[in-house]
């Protein structure tokens, strides 16, 4: 594989970008007028308004984590970048009713035709606010709800109030606390007792905007017994300058319920996306994220679980790719606070040409439970020499009967192999798929189907691109 | 006539140059055998043929069926015809024998165009069975693991998939031993006829007493020094490389 042939990210799918007028618009940088903004254009309840006043003062009192995480992040500059976008719109329950501008960007990506195909319930946010809402409406009859947080907090603050912010405080973290000042659209679901909703929901985050920051909130609360799966994706055009992507993502399983939350992440190289997502597994529940992490400058994420009762399990899979000029440092956090409780975490990473790969794992069992198991497992693909791999594992596991199993390794493939793959008649891309796809498929053989199909196609999408 | 022309090919790595002035020309439909010592350049002549980028052309050069070859990208040059089955195949790992050759099948295939399943396990595991590998292997990790011997077959196995105008067999035989080099030189014989070429590179004539071969030429120092027929093998292997060194290379180079 010779230098110049290696990578030049072009994910063609989501680099396009229609002209957009916008009727709200909270101006560039970030001071408590901004936050009055966007409380104002929403019509939020002062609790709210107060709840994004003390989340201002918290990040602006805490440092870039530089101390632990990369130098890159002092690149963003958080006095020009615009916080809030929007034409105005409510979500629109059908297809017709959203702007042109925006129906064909949706269109452009497919959003549509996979609603028809598999999925309950869609909500595709352009900018700050979504564009379209819809659910199948057997779905609304039995309860479900699936609406932004704007409404969310507003029609159902019965409902999500007592868990908005409690699994990650504000103060987790610098942009856990920004997403708190500003955010905007998102999902906030809730699946009554005893339901389970056999299609994914999804959502659809879409950056349409130059210098721009999306900021969504998301909530799941599965009530006891309740089953749902959720899945993400998000894509942005290439821009010249930075685009900021920092979202906040709760999940509560109670007792014996069941969570899937699927991230197919396929940002352009320019965004920095600092997402926190953790989830709260109560008695006998289990709370799943498989999180696959394409494209970005900089992807800073961990999801977690809190195993709060008896018997919870929480499992993180995740496949990180970075190829050239991307840095994906993700990883995963399990904190088991009950006895019995057990957790899996397996991520891969890819990292291609100058691309650069970091996990970081955080596993906790004190001493004081018993019967505890996590297994972990990380596994580190270089495509040839350039590539940089870090694996930061730490697990702490303490008292008798509580076991833990750690296994780390990292294979190449080299320009011989790619040579070897070459002279059979794959092209250049076609091997590294391959090689990729090898590495990743016991691993993919666990998302469902339609997942691990689209995976597989962006997958070959960036190792095209990557060849040039 | 069709053939795979190699005409004053000079090829370097770094600054030193392996092959000078190598000329062959190999015609469909016969077997030639390249045996030289080691270190000569023939592993150099396959993997320039092959289009490693290690090995710099410096000169000459080379058609298959009239077709300019250097200077194609390796995957084009494969699929103009050309297969070298590897002296030392390397591992690919995750990757399935047969998802591999399946990929390589489709890679051949005009766009849009998809392998057949059915047809191609049916076509594996046929070729499988006449190298006596055990059909198991197909989802086996590419060499991962593989005796010497194993990876050998392997090569051959994906030479009969691939079915290629112009082989090259870079010393298929070294790591076998005698049963296992039956079975290949089997193989490869049940392939041979009109459509193919090969050019077997061996350090040692017992390889060709099973893969008996149209022409044999004698390499020394990045050139062919003397071509004749099956018997120069045999003369070769009594008289030994000092016969090479002391005889042929002199007289050639004037
Ligand atoms: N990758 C390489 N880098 C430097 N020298 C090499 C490399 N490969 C082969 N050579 C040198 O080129 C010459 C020819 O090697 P090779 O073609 O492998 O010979 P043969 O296959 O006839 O044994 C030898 O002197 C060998 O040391
Ligand atoms: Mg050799």
């Amino acid at each position: 594989m010779d230098q110049a042939t290696q990578l030049e990210i072009d994910r063609e799918k989501g680099n396009f970008r229609y002209e957009t007028d916008y009727a709200f618009d909270a101006g560039v940088g970030l001071r408590p007028a901004t936050v009055d903004y966007i409380a104002e254009v929403k019509g939020e309840a002062p609790w709210v308004r107060e709840f994004r006043h003390k989340a201002l003062k918290i990040f602006e009192s805490k440092p870039m984590p530089t101390h632990w995480a990369t130098k890159d992040l002092e690149a963003i500059d958080f006095s020009k970048i615009r916080y809030y976008l929007s034409q105005g719109q409510k979500p629109s329950r059908t297809w017709d009713e959203v702007p042109a501008d925006i129906k064909k960007t949706f269109e452009r990506l497919g959003i549509p035709e996979q609603e028809r195909k598999f999925l309950a319930g869609v909500e595709a946010q352009f900018d700050s606010e979504a564009a379209y809402s819809r659910m199948k409406e057997g779905l609304s009859k039995l309860g479900v709800i699936f609406v932004g947080p704007t409404e969310g907090l507003k029609e159902h603050e019965e409902i999500f109030r007592p868990w908005f912010g409690k699994v990650i405080p504000t103060s987790d973290n610098k942009f856990s606390a920004l997403n708190s000042a500003v955010f905007s659209g998102g999902s906030f679901i809730y699946v009554p007792k005893g339901v389970k909703v056999k299609q994914p929901l999804q959502a659809y985050f879409r950056i349409n905007a130059e210098n721009f920051g999306q900021f969504e909130r998301t909530l799941i609360i599965a009530d006891e017994g309740a089953e749902v799966t959720y899945m993400e994706g998000c894509t942005a055009p290439k821009f010249e300058t930075a685009t900021l992507h920092s979202a906040v993502v709760e999940l509560v399983a109670l007792k014996g319920a069941k969570i899937q939350y699927i991230t197919v992440q396929n940002w352009s190289n320019n965004v920095f996306n600092l997402v926190t997502k953790r989830g709260l597994a109560h008695e006998e529940s289990e709370i799943r994220w498989i999180d696959c992490n394409i494209g970005s400058r900089l992807t800073m994420k961990y999801p977690g679980v809190i195993l709060k009762g008896r018997r919870a399990r929480g499992e993180v899979l995740s496949i990180a790719l970075a190829n050239d000029g991307q840095h994906q440092d993700t990883g995963a956090k399990m904190i088991h606070a009950a006895d019995e409780t057990t957790s899996n975490i397996i991520a891969k990473s890819i990292s291609v040409g100058q691309g650069r790969s970091t996990y970081r794992g955080l596993v906790q069992i004190p001493k004081h439970l018993k019967n505890c198991k996590n297994n972990t497992e990380c596994d580190a693909l270089l495509i040839n020499a350039n590539s940089r791999t870090d694996t930061y594992p730490a697990i702490t596991v303490r008292g008798e009967g509580n076991s833990v199993q750690h296994e780390a390794s990292v294979s190449k493939v080299s320009a011989e192999q790619i040579f070897y793959m070459r002279s059979r008649g794959l092209s250049e891309a076609a091997a590294m798929s391959l090689s990729v796809n090898g590495f990743i498929n016991d691993l993919v053989r666990e998302f469902p189907m339609e997942y691990s199909v689209e995976l597989k196609r962006l997958i070959e999408l960036e190792m095209e691109g990557s060849v040039g | 006539m069709p053939s795979l022309d190699i005409r004053n090919l000079c090829v370097s790595i770094g600054e030193k140059p392996i092959l000078k002035d190598f000329s062959l020309s190999l015609p469909k439909g016969e077997v030639h055998a390249i045996m030289g010592p080691n270190g000569t350049g023939k592993s150099t002549l396959a993997k320039a043929l092959a289009g490693h980028e290690d090995y710099t052309i410096t000169g000459g050069e080379v058609f298959l069926d009239g077709e300019l070859l250097l200077g194609l990208e390796p995957e084009a040059r494969a699929k103009l015809g050309l297969f070298l089955a590897f002296q030392y195949p390397c591992e690919i790992p995750g990757v399935s024998i047969a998802n591999f050759l399946r990929a390589a099948s489709q890679a051949r295939l005009p766009e849009g165009q998809e392998v057949a399943a059915v047809e191609f396990y049916k076509k594996l595991h046929g070729k499988m069975d006449a190298l006596k590998m055990d059909r198991k292997f197909t989802a086996r990790s590419l060499n991962e693991g593989f005796s010497g011997g194993e990876r050998k077959r392997c090569e051959i196995l994906q030479m009969m998939m691939l079915e290629p105008k112009y082989a090259i067999m870079d010393e298929t035989d070294s790591g076998l031993d005698i049963d296992a080099l039956k079975i290949v030189a089997q193989g490869v014989n049940l392939m041979r006829g009109p459509e193919l070429g090969v050019l077997v590179i061996t350090h040692y004539q017992r390889l060709l007493d099973y893969i008996v071969p149209d022409k044999v030429h004698v390499m020394w120092d990045g050139r062919i020094v003397k071509s004749g027929g099956k018997e120069l093998a045999f003369e070769l292997e009594a008289k030994g490389y000092d016969w090479v060194s002391k005889e042929l290379a002199p007289s050639a180079k004037n």
